[in-house]
């Protein structure tokens, strides 16, 4: 039944939408939104404080979930007429579930929750809708508050590493691994880089096209140096013969970047070379023009010093040379 | 391999050129059931019509929009500029006035008339009226009061919530540097630890998530960048980092682009994604960086023009995600947008084209920060450094708080 037949509310007059005279982006609101919104903004405009207006943004919401002016107002009337936050938490919920994809939506939560001071049901919940998408992103995003604001750490690396297996390459699990990990123990310790590094070359061998994995594994190694972790180097060129994928061609390529970097050597600048070349022209061509910046990168950066030495030109009065001098 | 002689590439100066990846064609030949590809043609006088009518009547299916009409205008309005059709004078000023009705009194754009101030609204809004580039439209902007906006969303930890009593994340300070900057009302103390906390959203992936510690994800990578840009400070940035995720995100069977690593091929990102080409392309200039193409994009611009026009497109108009999907604006503008960065290389002095199919499918170029043509930025820019940068009354923010009679002035976070 529409607002404007509502005895309950023949007090309060309608307020029509201000698009104009000459609208653009006119949408064609049904009879019930237009009911309903022409409401609001009578409510809005009295800045009424009653049930009646907190029982209609309800009606509101589930036209326009995404309407944040009509989110704050709820927000204003909970307070003010101090609500069941426990009630509000079981709507948001069932809201939640219906459209999970919606910022307000989980922003409403993370305001019940702040309010309640309690985030007892928020793990359990959270883990059901990433059971339904395990990678939205809002829910990953709340769940990262949740954890971080009331030290719910404990528990997570385990549930990370149950979504791993359910899937490997769920990329948004490799990043809460990373969350996990860098808020707790951190990756400084030898026994935990190395678990790390272990259970990423695991993970490779099940399945070696899993970019995921190979990004985790630069990803805690670069800060400290790819080729710092001994022997690292030697296992992904044997992987190269059984598992080669673009991933393990790349990670050579940062493997001898970083070789490089301590240590400029011809041989090593010679096959980082050869790797970008072989990524370039057929490893992985869609990305041709980056393989061929990086090759030309490297080849500017770390040219022999024999090389220049060589050809009888001070390596210093070579980059003049260069440079138009 | 064969070459369907249907796929050449039509470029300046005249070099045909075959796709290098066959994997690439053996998606396009089972996606497409016809034996041989036809040149692909972008479908202007669909995509027109469809604009055209959007731009005044949009079906009950826009009620979910309902809080983003500002948006809707700008996705529109920016499609058709890139389409080089010109915006009638009388449409122009219906638009100018609607987002009058928009503004909100006390500063900043909302999703539609009598709706609160947001800075995604704001950002669309500025970015219509900018398109418009007439007397009326800038005259519509009341700058004082955008400023007064800006103040109310900041946050002491240099970040800006979306909207009073709203949430963070990465886009909010796109938004507030694009509008800032347009307008001419940017100030140092304005975006005052907004660069530190920008990067914290750099992860271990080389991307940048929505708030720091999230995955890396297209959308907010490219408003991080973007914003850091504007600020002047995108150096600060793990540029390399960076780049090696970006062009990581260009998928090899479809040629276009993922949001985040391992999933699915969508539309919109040619322009997150791609668009961050451009922007790295200018980050590493700025750097010295001497071994940069003089031609090309770090990122394979047939492949990503071929995803678009082959999957992307709708028969009646507009384009879309992937193919299944239904069309919107929000996809027509932003695949429409990435055509353009995928046709268009370099800037105002070094300018080389890659048209794939005929002439006519070329598009305008787009400035890669803003996402408007480049003369309706410079003309905006103009128009507004005439004007003085307004006083910052920070007092009538909406989470001000002015302390002791030193003037220190202290922002509250705003919890709603």
């Amino acid at each position: 039944m529409f607002y404007r037949d509502r005895k309950e509310w023949a007090d309060l007059e309608p307020v029509p939408q201000d698009d104009g005279p000459n609208p653009v982006v006119k949408i064609a609101y049904s009879e019930k939104f237009s009911d309903v919104y022409d409401y609001f903004r009578a409510l809005l405009k009295k800045d009424e404080r009653s049930d009646r207006a907190f029982a209609l943004t309800a009606e509101a919401i589930e036209l326009n979930a995404a309407n944040y002016t009509v989110w704050h107002y709820r927000r204003v009337l909970l307070q003010a007429l101090q609500k069941d936050l426990r009630e509000e938490m079981r709507y948001i919920t069932d809201i939640i579930e219906e459209q999970p994809k919606n910022y307000q939506v989980w922003h409403h939560r993370r305001m019940v929750v702040e309010w309640l001071n309690d985030p007892s049901e928020e793990l359990e919940f959270i883990a059901d809708i990433l059971s339904q998408d395990a990678k939205n992103y809002h829910a990953w995003q709340h769940r990262q508050w949740v954890i971080q604001e009331y030290k719910l750490w404990d528990n997570e690396l385990e549930f990370v590493e149950k979504l791993l297996e359910e899937d490997v390459r769920n990329n948004s699990v490799w990043n809460q691994r990373h969350f996990v990990i860098s808020h707790t123990t951190g990756y400084s310790s030898p026994a935990i880089l190395d678990r790390e590094v272990q259970y990423c070359l695991n993970q490779i061998r099940k399945a070696p096209h899993n970019e995921s994995a190979w990004n985790y594994l630069k990803g805690i190694l670069q800060d400290r140096g790819m080729s710092s972790h001994p022997g690292l180097l030697e296992q992904v060129l044997e992987l190269k013969e059984t598992h080669c994928s673009p991933y393990l061609l790349a990670f050579l390529v940062d493997c001898y970047e970083d070789a490089l970097e301590n240590n400029n050597q011809k041989e090593t600048l010679n096959r980082a070379l050869e790797v970008c070349e072989y990524l370039a022209q057929e490893k992985d061509t869609i990305r041709k023009e980056y393989w061929l910046f990086l090759q030309r990168s490297l080849e500017s950066r770390f040219e022999c010093i024999d090389v220049l030495l060589c050809q009888g030109i001070s390596p210093l009065l070579k980059s003049d040379i260069k440079n138009g001098v | 391999p064969v070459v369907p002689s249907g796929l050449l590439l039509c470029c300046r100066p005249a070099a045909v050129k075959p796709r290098a990846a066959m994997q690439h064609y053996r998606f396009l030949l089972i996606l497409l059931p016809c034996v041989c590809l036809p040149r692909p043609t972008l479908l202007r006088e669909q995509h027109y019509q469809y604009l055209k009518k959007g731009l005044r009547h949009l079906s009950d299916s826009y009620e979910c929009l309902d809080a983003s009409r500002p948006w809707l205008c700008y996705w529109i309005l920016h499609s058709l500029e890139l389409l080089e059709e010109p915006i009638p004078a009388a449409v122009a000023s219906d638009v100018c006035q609607f987002l009058a009705r928009c503004q909100s009194p006390t500063g900043g754009f909302a999703g539609g008339p009598g709706q609160h101030a947001h800075l995604a609204p704001t950002y669309a809004a500025v970015n219509a009226l900018c398109i418009i580039g007439t007397e009326e439209a800038y005259n519509v902007i009341d700058r004082e009061k955008l400023l007064d906006f800006l103040w109310s969303v900041k946050q002491p930890d240099g970040s800006f919530v979306m909207h009073v009593g709203g949430e963070v994340d990465v886009r909010s300070a796109y938004c507030a540097a694009s509008v800032a900057s347009l307008t001419n009302i940017l100030t140092p103390k304005l975006f005052e630890d907004t660069p530190s906390w920008i990067l914290r959203c750099q992860n271990w992936e080389g991307g940048l998530g929505g708030v720091p510690g999230l995955e890396a994800h297209g959308g907010y990578t490219f408003c991080g960048t973007a914003a850091l840009v504007i600020l002047g400070k995108e150096h600060m940035l793990d540029l390399k980092a960076l780049l090696r995720w970006v062009v990581s995100r260009q998928m090899r069977f479809e040629g276009g682009f993922q949001g985040r690593c391992n999933k699915l091929v969508d539309g919109c990102y040619s322009f997150w994604q791609a668009g961050l080409l451009p922007l790295l392309h200018r980050a590493f200039f700025k750097e010295g960086e001497s071994q940069l193409s003089r031609q090309r994009w770090m990122f394979e611009q047939q492949a990503l023009q071929e995803y678009i026009l082959l999957c992307c497109q709708n028969p009646a108009g507009g384009l879309l995600d992937k193919p299944g999907k239904s069309r919107d604006f929000y996809h027509t503008c932003y695949c429409l947008s990435g055509l353009s960065i995928a046709q268009h290389f370099g800037n105002v002095d070094l300018h080389h084209e890659l048209i794939l199919g005929k002439e006519e499918n070329r598009l305008a170029p787009t400035h890669p920060v803003y996402n408007i043509c480049p003369e309706k930025v410079a003309q905006a820019l103009q128009h507004f450094h005439q004007l003085p940068v307004p006083e910052a009354d920070q007092r009538h923010g909406a989470s001000s708080w002015v302390g002791p009679a030193t003037g220190f002035r202290v922002q509250m976070f705003n919890g709603g």
